[in-house]
């Protein structure tokens, strides 16, 4: 269950990780946004979209065949539009358990699939190659107002905290899960539902009291309830075709910003 | 194994563009609210507290449940942040939770993400809100009232949340309104008894242990609330009879037909609304959207005028110093 | 007059709930003296240490730092000298990145950018640990999360190091490390709430115990330690 919820952020030097991330983030919504205004029957169109897609991902060293599989992440979803199908008028191509498939219903569904697909990879692209903390402040240039933005910065550092908390209790919970030979073990949905709820009550007040500590360790260095933070360094051309690499010639006059960034890319990141 | 939740997180590719676009104009407004309202409620301590009980939202929806045949229930959580934590604080939860779904595990795609955050954050917890205060206020706010308002507003927001989907999947041409409604509000009936038992149980712990934290303080925050739910309802209903009002129920299909799909590889790429779609179908949805949208926004700006008129003398005053630990 | 010293006079505080934390606390600490308060768990030590930079604000009693009184007018300055280093390094480091926390209380401090960086590569090569601007502090380990949340207040140039449980969650060599980078930082006064009976013996000429609320002993370190009654009395063990 908790492979779903690794961060997806592969640390990485290519120059798809080294480039500014709001130049990703526009450039992954350009994709998608492409991608879904494809019209539906453009069918060159789609391998041409996978094969830029794929050269991105190679570039970024993630593997075009990697993210073409974990593209498939959304399809689940297709059974939502599996009806079209049927109910889309058009010449019938095939019969399936007495219903008729129309060639206008296949393409309407394939095409669905079709960009449902690439539109996961072109997000899988970003958070593959942009690590979160940066994906932040690119949202704040897009102009996510900044409360929010702080809020989840808050919650992206926790978020891995609490799961493995609530991974402790559902180790705890499977623990003293036994079954006795002979006995319906378990109990009733109800019952197993206000065992959740419970577990569930039970990681809130610590989160709340966390909360509190938190805001305790917040106090204590100056917070005053004003947002403060670095200014991210400025967006030049040079910078989105270079790949964002900061410093060096061009520039007589780096900004300030810019060594706060350096500092922040040097070390290589791995996880403890 | 969870049960599969097809309404609650949208990918790409399932909506299309423009009606995408309306879903981030309707957040832009609800969000810009309550970023003031918990600002109000909650002064210096809203980042912390808001941040890691999003984080809190995310793990809880780990701790799932099984029910029967290899399925199991999980909490979605859009009822228990707003019996925790008032509405609006609630909404900023619960849409910080689905952005990071999306942007962190492609949980719900990027474009519609303004959909998805309006379904789970907004709907659900305001339609889920004004049940739940409605129901407490009756009974006179007893931790019984509590626990069976959080049961009713928990079930009637998931599937609220279903029925928004729903419709925005319908209006997109994803599929018709008349399959993807019922099967949307068939399996969500379910999966909102699964969310009204987990979260009544949770609530009931917290009763239990810290009864400070379900009482009164949620109560102050709910000023324009139900205006908002009734807003979304009426909305939701709107869209909803629309089409389905529709003389000519077969209309749709008709002239699909006569069309054919055939020129539609033809379409020049800004070509944003398919073929499929008869052009007086379209824009009759559409228009009906707007005019939800609309509904929305004025509801909320007399919600947020009525709770800024009273809410100065209600907004209680940080104290200097911070709880103890 | 020094910036460095730490009075508390007859402090008093009562939690929300009723329950009385400390009844009648006076502690005064010298510039650049390093002091240990020990005493067992709901002694009143974390409580006591929440208010010498105003997180907590007693009912009763009066805390100088640096001479300066605090209160609602001193608070944004003491909170600047006095830096307060929780125990759980968890609830210290709530940003997505360490320069990020790291430089939280110098912008708070409205230092411009140049001094917020320079401030940030100081206190972290203070630690040792320049090499972890970047990182995610989730990622890390304890002894290096220990250290980080030090940097965090250390980037705010502080008079006064306040620390809660140094050396709590710590396998034997990052609490060695821990031991040797708080004996290398000989400008601030400190004092030192911790359980950890060696810690204090290498560390602090003085001990003050702290049970139930009170000040029950104190003076030099080898004295309390050395006292087995004192120690059984309060819940303590003689670290030899």
């Amino acid at each position: 269950m908790s492979a779903a919820f690794h961060d997806r952020y592969h640390a990485g030097d290519s120059p798809l990780h080294r480039l500014d991330p709001r130049v990703k983030l526009a450039t992954a919504l350009a994709l998608i946004l492409g991608t879904v205004l494809l019209p539906e029957r453009a069918w060159p169109a789609y391998p041409l979209l996978w094969a830029l897609i794929g050269s991105l991902a190679a570039i970024g060293g993630l593997g075009a065949w990697h993210v073409a599989r974990m593209g498939g992440l959304a399809l689940p979803f297709a059974l939502a539009a599996v009806t079209l199908l049927f109910t889309t008028p058009g010449p019938p191509v095939a019969q399936v358990a007495g219903f008729t498939v129309t060639s206008a219903g296949l393409a309407r569904f394939l095409a669905i699939l079709l960009k449902s697909w690439l539109a996961v990879q072109a997000a899988l692209l970003l958070s593959m190659t942009t690590h979160f903390a940066d994906l932040l402040w690119a949202l704040e240039s897009l102009h996510v107002p900044g409360t929010l933005v702080a809020i989840i910065g808050v919650m992206y550092r926790y978020l891995f905290t609490l799961k493995e908390e609530a991974e402790r209790l559902i180790r705890a919970r499977a623990a003293r899960s036994a079954t006795a030979p002979d006995q319906k073990a378990g109990g009733g949905v109800v019952w197993r539902a206000q065992v959740a709820g419970g577990m569930i009550g039970n990681l809130f007040l610590r989160s709340y009291e966390r909360s509190e500590r938190v805001y305790a360790a917040m106090l204590s260095r100056g917070y005053d309830g004003r947002l403060r933070k670095l200014d991210p360094p400025p967006l030049t051309w040079r910078a989105v075709m270079l790949g964002g690499v900061p410093g060096g010639g061009v520039d007589r006059h780096p900004r300030p910003g810019r060594a706060v960034v350096e500092l922040t890319r040097e070390p290589p990141y791995h996880r403890g | 194994m969870f049960i599969p939740i097809p309404a609650m997180h949208i990918p790409d590719g399932f909506l299309n563009v423009p009606v995408a676009v309306v879903g981030w104009a309707l957040i832009v407004v609800v969000i810009g609210f309550a970023l003031r309202q918990t600002r109000n409620q909650l002064g210096e301590r809203q980042i912390p507290l808001m941040g890691i009980l999003a984080a809190f939202i995310f793990a809880a929806q780990m701790i799932n449940f099984p029910v029967a045949g290899g399925t199991s229930g999980h909490l979605i959580g859009g009822m228990l942040a707003a019996v925790l934590l008032g509405p609006w604080a609630a909404v900023l939860v619960m849409t910080s939770v689905v952005a990071v779904q999306a942007l962190l595990f492609q949980d719900g795609g990027l474009l519609v993400l303004g959909f998805n955050i309006f379904n789970m954050g907004i709907v659900s917890v305001f339609v889920g809100y004004a049940a739940y205060d409605w129901i407490r206020k009756a009974l006179n706010n007893t931790r019984t009232a509590q626990l069976v308002g959080a049961a009713v507003g928990a079930w009637l927001g998931v599937l609220a949340a279903a029925i928004a989907a729903s419709l925005e999947l319908a209006v997109s041409g994803t599929s018709p309104l008349e399959v993807v409604l019922p099967a949307m509000v068939g399996v969500h009936i379910l999966i909102g008894i699964g969310e009204a038992l987990i979260t009544v149980a949770a609530v009931a712990f917290i009763q239990q242990t810290r009864p400070d934290l379900t009482g009164a303080a949620a109560a102050v925050e709910a000023r324009g609330s139900t205006w908002i739910a009734v807003g979304l309802v009426l909305a939701l209903v709107v869209v909803l009879v629309s089409p389905l009002a529709n003389p000519n129920p077969d209309g749709l299909e008709r002239v699909a037909e006569d069309h054919g799909f055939i020129e539609a590889a033809e379409d020049p790429p800004y070509e944003v609304i398919p073929d499929y779609q008869a052009p007086f179908i379209e824009d009759e949805a559409l228009a009906t959207i707007v005019a939800g949208v609309i509904g929305v926004v004025i509801v909320a700006a007399v919600g947020w005028g009525v709770s800024r008129l009273s809410g100065r003398s209600a907004a209680h005053d940080e104290p200097t110093s911070a709880q103890g630990p | 007059m020094s910036h460095h010293t730490i009075e508390v006079d007859n402090l008093t505080f009562r939690y929300p709930d009723g329950q009385l934390a400390l009844d009648g606390v006076s502690l005064h600490v010298a510039p650049n003296e390093k002091v240990a308060l020990v005493g067992p768990n709901g002694s009143g030590k974390s409580t006591l240490l929440l208010h010498l930079n105003g997180v907590l604000r007693a009912e009763n009693g009066a805390i100088r730092i640096g001479g300066l009184p605090l209160n609602g007018d001193n608070l944004g300055q003491i909170r600047a000298w006095v830096g307060l280093v929780f125990q759980n390094p968890d609830d210290q480091l709530f940003s997505p990145r360490v320069y990020q926390d790291v430089a939280f209380g110098p912008l708070h401090l409205g230092l411009p950018e140049a001094e917020v960086q320079a401030r940030v590569a100081r206190a972290l090569a203070a630690v040792g640990m320049q090499d972890y601007a970047g990182r995610t502090s989730f990622h890390l380990s304890m002894g290096e999360k220990k250290r980080i949340a030090l940097a965090t207040v250390l980037s705010m140039d502080p008079k006064i190091l306040v620390l809660d449980e140094p050396s709590a969650g710590l396998d034997p060599r990052a609490r060695r490390n821990l031991i040797a980078l708080l004996q290398s930082l000989a400008q601030q006064t400190m004092l030192i709430s911790t359980h950890d009976m060696r810690l204090a013996h290498e560390l602090c000429a003085r001990t003050v115990v702290l049970d139930g609320g009170r000040v029950v002993a104190e003076g030099p370190t080898a004295d309390i330690l050395g006292d087995a009654a004192l120690m059984e009395r309060h819940g303590l063990e003689a670290p030899y």
